[in-house]
């Protein structure tokens, strides 16, 4: 730890204010609670809303796992779990079930949260209402009168134009029966676990400064019709290196005459289901010799 | 300055914040549970948690209101001089410190806007004791239900009928803290 920085780089008075900030957001469950986001030694769009209030958040004794898109090892994840070795002096882990905070980019692990964990969401457009209708004013004013009709138009033009929702990330969730919710880009596959989950959730907005919540236990909903529910769609494959079936998967282009494979977006799933002995189409066959 | 307003702090704030406020976090995302909190000495008749809660929330930009028999001058020196925040009169507060019956009628305590419900009252009430039995709690951050036990309900289910709106609680009794934020419904046994 660089004995340059206070702990966990903010200056006590931003951690203060961002830290009032997060509790009014558990105490309204999916309200953008506004706040004076700070610049940080990385640029708008790589997590900075995220990592202040991780920032507020961590304690000397905390074991901090970083994912982007599911991984632990590509350069946003990788850039700010060095961030807080560096300024924080933490532990870090690629272990879910060891980590005490998850700051993630764009996706909920696979492995089931616990009571305790802590889930930091990056969010670059906390406002669902937004495309929909620009003016700051007027989302305000729509979400203080529970005014949401302009978010079911929306998903029924999907239908209309596709017969089907066609929004499969960033899909709106209503918290508690009260605020609609930009869940931040996961793919809506992930949209169940964001209910009755053990695991307190933070959502962090740094260049739109908003800050909120969801407590654990709490009910999230994502909107939909009763002709055409809900579904946490993912593509109709296993996993070609652990064989899930039941994971999320990316895409990987192998060459350019059309091969393709499949695999967990959730790096630590799929390594530790690899080491329990999962094997997929892809794997490397055991020489018998 | 009264000295007894300059002890008592923080001996490394950066790293008791933290802490204190991992205590208040979870306190309030999981209303109902009990929760230590550790490092703060105010003088009485505050007690240590409520003094910790104080030193990780209240700055310059925090009114605080002292009510009742918290309302000292060894109390108002010490807040002043380890927080910097302005001592208002209830209405204004964003921060009320105070025995229960002290903080009557709580109806006075900001609630936020229909546009800014975060623009609210948070009020600090020092219990004679803290236990985990007496009214039930069900609501965001309880898994099924939980108990507490609370001043009284009815001050609480009025407050949850104002929801999103309302007032959020923190009860300290010792080192111990519960939270109590707006969305817990709150029932008498």
């Amino acid at each position: 730890m660089s004995e340059h920085y206070n702990f966990a780089y903010l200056d006590e008075q931003t951690k203060r204010m961002i830290r009032r900030a997060i509790l009014k957001g558990v105490a309204v469950p999916g309200y953008q609670v506004p706040f004076a986001s700070r610049e940080m030694p990385m640029p708008y769009g790589w997590g900075t809303g995220g990592v202040q209030v991780t920032a507020a958040c961590l304690t000397p004794e905390d074991q901090l796992k970083v994912i982007d898109q599911g991984a632990d090892d590509t350069t946003n994840a990788v850039s700010i779990r060095k961030f807080f070795q560096k300024t924080a002096g933490v532990a870090v882990t690629e272990r879910t079930t060891e980590a005490s905070v998850i700051q993630t980019r764009h996706r909920i692990p696979e492995t089931p949260l616990t009571e305790g964990q802590i889930l930091v969401y990056q969010v670059p457009i906390p406002e669902p209402l937004r495309f929909l209708e620009p003016r700051e004013t007027e989302t305000r004013r729509m979400h203080a009168l529970e005014e949401y009709g302009l978010m079911h138009v929306k998903l029924y033009e999907d239908i209309a134009r596709n017969g089907a929702i066609a929004t499969a990330y960033a899909y709106p969730v209503k918290v508690e029966g009260r605020y609609v919710m930009d869940p931040s880009p996961i793919p809506k596959f992930d949209n169940p676990k964001l209910s009755n989950s053990p695991a307190l959730q933070l959502f962090g907005a740094g260049r739109e400064q908003r800050i909120y919540a969801i407590p654990p236990y709490t009910q999230v909903i994502s909107l939909d019709f009763e002709d055409h529910p809900f579904e946490a769609s993912k593509a109709p494959h296993p996993c070609d290196l652990c064989g899930d079936e039941g994971s999320y998967l990316d895409e990987v282009i192998t060459d350019d005459q059309g091969g393709r494979m499949f695999v967990c977006s959730d790096t630590d799933h799929c390594e530790s289901r690899r080491e329990a002995g999962h094997t997929g189409r892809l794997s490397p066959q055991e020489d018998a010799a | 300055m009264n000295p007894i307003a300059m002890k008592g702090g923080f001996t490394d704030a950066p790293v008791q914040s933290a802490q204190n406020f991992r205590a208040l976090l979870s306190a309030l995302s999981q209303p109902g549970t009990l929760v230590e909190m550790a490092g703060a000495e105010p003088p009485a008749p505050l007690s240590p948690a409520a003094g910790a809660a104080a030193l990780v929330l209240f700055d310059g930009t925090t009114p605080v209101h002292l009510a009742g028999r918290l309302d000292t001058p060894d109390l108002r020196d010490w807040i002043t001089f380890h927080t910097g925040a302005p001592l208002v009169a209830a209405e204004q507060a964003m921060f009320a410190l105070g025995h229960w019956d002290d903080l009557q009628p709580v109806t006075r305590f900001a609630i936020g806007t229909p546009e800014y419900p975060d623009r609210a009252a948070t009020l600090i009430v020092e219990m004679p004791d803290l236990t985990p039995d007496g009214a039930t709690l069900r609501g965001p951050g309880i898994d099924g239900e939980a108990t507490l036990s609370l001043p009284e309900t009815r001050a609480f289910q009025m407050n949850r009928a104002l929801f999103p709106l309302g007032f959020d609680t923190y009860l300290t009794a010792g080192n111990r803290i519960a939270g109590l934020p707006r969305s817990t419904l709150v029932e008498a046994v």
